[in-house]
């Protein structure tokens, strides 16, 4: 489904040029449940910037399921992330204003999706995470943990290909954590393809797949499974 | 995406801040609110200069004495400076062509006494083409003839608010008053013309024959044939300029000045009188007006302030949305949607102040309040404007943050 064909993401910094890519190609299957591994400035963020289409490569191909995204312009791309992406942060990213239930139904705002319909899908899916009783909350009167679900019940809102989470366990205590990775387990097993952004090798054991990340390039690709 | 969702978000932002948003919107509220006000005190001051001018009767020339004139040679005799007299009256009377009324004028303040009851007020000596002159009719009763102001006989025609104040509601025609100990008899009562512009009692007259008041009540200050005040009524407007030029140039041959030398009298043409003032109360207007423009700005840099700062605090927020999917120009809308809001809002707010407010200070300067019909749609205009410019920056500034970066901002 997703294609990486000798990928480079080149930063000029003043004067120096720093590649953070520096030529990688990768594949990713449908259903997959991958962690990506690696030191802060290995390159892993840029790959989950590019991957999420946030950001474009400087030179090489991306394609996600027969399309170019790599050559996309950013309404391309805000549509792109809109239709295909789910993101999961580890700051949650949720937007004070609005309650649990708001918070989901956002993606659907820009979606299109009428207001009633939201609604339906924005409820079926907090209950999904397990937050039906606390729809109505605001970010503020959650625990982490809750807000973290609340976060990946908004990334499932438009029915996207790929989950894209970046270190989503990092603000949470470790029995919290394990609960959100346990949930991921269950959206994979469900059919969803994971990419999973961590430094914590806990984590990535979980995964059925780990790709390594050392100065902008692929160092180990391990198809272990999970130990789980 | 449909476009009322992005109009939600954005009263969404605006609501979530009421006392921070009303205070942005205070400097909009204050130049709208300034701006109508002005406008209308401009134009009800224009309407009262154009109804009290009007007023006075159309197609009008006033000749008055020049007081300016020979202040060098004060002689201190009786009736110094006024300096026209029956004999001009006459020849305009004969030798002007167009000219619907000549109406010779003296007047003086008296006390009239009747019946116990008294009332102070200025008297008016004319003759019958007064009334041609400055549009006025009598209601009941009758004007005194020519012969009758020739001849001085002692009659008065008074305005519905002597009457008043004389007899209340009884009929005054055929009573008796005393001006300054002088009996005179009432016979007639002029039509009601109420409250001039100015705020003057138009039916506080009292019309005397113009002899009978030039000797009895003006007394013996004037010679016996000094008029203070020609009014000269022109046949048609197109004629008021013509007529204007002969009499000068009557009234000049009349008093034997030499070429060059200067006018000892004066005349003033309603038509010239009025377009200056208007011209006048205009410039006063449009001066008003641009002070209160700049307020509108100033309320408008008050709306950028915020909005940057909004967008910095909220940077996450748009990074966010790019994330689920906003596109640039979504984000775009929506903060210029937010900032058009916070500006038209306080547009309507302004509007409904200033309009309250020319109608209050109408009231108080007995002004009378002129609200302009094109006040609500410009004020609107103008700060729905003001709210798209001053938003323009910040919303582009929105809509140009990288989202991986705004993602990452503390």
């Amino acid at each position: 489904m997703i294609e990486f064909d000798d990928l480079r993401k080149v930063y000029i910094m003043g004067e120096e040029e720093v590649a953070a890519l520096a030529g990688i190609s990768l594949r990713i299957e449908r259903g997959e449940h991958v962690a990506v591994v690696g030191p802060s400035g290995s390159g892993k963020s840029s790959l989950m910037n590019i991957l999420g289409g946030l950001d474009r490569p400087t030179a090489g191909r991306y394609r996600f399921g027969g399309e170019d995204v790599g050559s996309f312009d950013d309404n391309e791309l805000a549509d792109f992330r809109r239709r295909r992406i789910g993101f999961v942060f580890q700051s949650f990213q949720l937007l004070p204003r609005l309650t649990a239930l708001q918070n989901v139904e956002l993606p659907m705002i820009y979606a299109g999706v009428s207001p009633h319909e939201r609604r339906q899908r924005a409820t079926k899916l907090l209950e999904r995470v397990g937050l039906g009783p606390r729809m109505g909350h605001r970010p503020t009167q959650l625990s982490g943990g809750q807000q973290q679900r609340v976060a990946i019940a908004r990334s499932l809102a438009n029915n996207p290909d790929l989950l894209l989470a970046d270190e989503p366990t990092g603000a949470l205590d470790t029995h919290t954590g394990q609960e959100v990775l346990a949930l991921f387990r269950e959206l994979n097993a469900e059919g969803l393809t994971l990419v999973l952004v961590t430094h914590d090798a806990g984590v990535a054991a979980q995964a059925h797949r780990r790709v390594s990340f050392l100065d902008g390039l692929i160092v180990g690709d391990d198809h272990g499974g999970a130990s789980a | 995406m449909r476009s009322w969702e992005l109009v939600r978000f954005a009263v969404g932002a605006i609501i979530a801040h009421p006392m921070r948003s009303a205070l942005t919107s205070l400097g909009v509220v204050i130049g709208v609110a300034a701006v109508v006000m002005m406008t209308s005190i401009g134009l009800g001051a224009s309407k009262r200069v154009t109804d009290t001018i009007a007023g006075l009767g159309s197609n009008l020339i006033i000749v008055q004495p020049n007081f300016q004139r020979g202040g060098g040679f004060v002689s201190g005799g009786a009736g110094q400076g006024l300096t026209l007299r029956d004999s001009d009256v006459e020849a305009i009377t004969k030798q002007v062509d167009s000219v619907a009324a000549v109406a010779p004028t003296v007047s003086g303040q008296a006390q009239l006494a009747a019946e116990g009851a008294n009332w102070s007020t200025r008297v008016q000596g004319v003759t019958p083409a007064y009334l041609v002159a400055r549009d006025l009719n009598v209601a009941s009763g009758r004007m005194f003839d020519d012969r009758e102001a020739r001849q001085g006989r002692k009659v008065l025609v008074i305005g519905a608010t002597v009457a008043r104040e004389l007899w209340g509601d009884a009929d005054p025609i055929g009573r008796r008053v005393r001006v300054k100990t002088v009996p005179f008899e009432v016979i007639g009562v002029l039509e009601s013309k109420g409250q001039s512009g100015f705020g003057q009692d138009q039916d506080d007259v009292v019309l005397g024959p113009l002899a009978a008041v030039r000797s009895r009540i003006v007394g013996r200050r004037t010679r016996g044939d000094t008029v203070q005040t020609i009014y000269v009524k022109a046949a048609t407007a197109d004629d008021l300029d013509k007529v204007q030029e002969d009499v000068t140039n009557l009234i000049r041959e009349q008093h034997r000045i030499k070429p060059g030398e200067d006018d000892d009298f004066q005349t003033q043409n309603m038509a010239s009188i009025l377009a200056a003032s208007q011209a006048a109360v205009a410039t006063f207007t449009v001066l008003l007006a641009a002070v209160a423009a700049v307020s509108l700005l100033v309320g408008g840099v008050g709306i950028m302030n915020i909005m940057l700062v909004a967008v910095t605090e909220r940077t996450r927020e748009i990074g966010l949305r790019m994330a689920v999917g906003a596109k640039r120009s979504d984000v775009l809308i929506q903060f210029a949607l937010e900032a058009v809001m916070l500006s038209l809002g306080g547009g309507l707010i302004g509007l409904t102040i200033g309009v309250l407010g020319a109608i209050g200070i109408a009231k108080i300067g007995s002004w009378p309040a002129a609200v302009p019909a094109w006040a609500g749609p410009l004020a609107l205009g103008f700060s729905m404007v003001v709210g798209l410019v001053f938003g323009a920056y910040p919303s582009w500034r929105a809509a140009r943050l990288d989202p991986i970066e705004a993602l990452r901002r503390e």
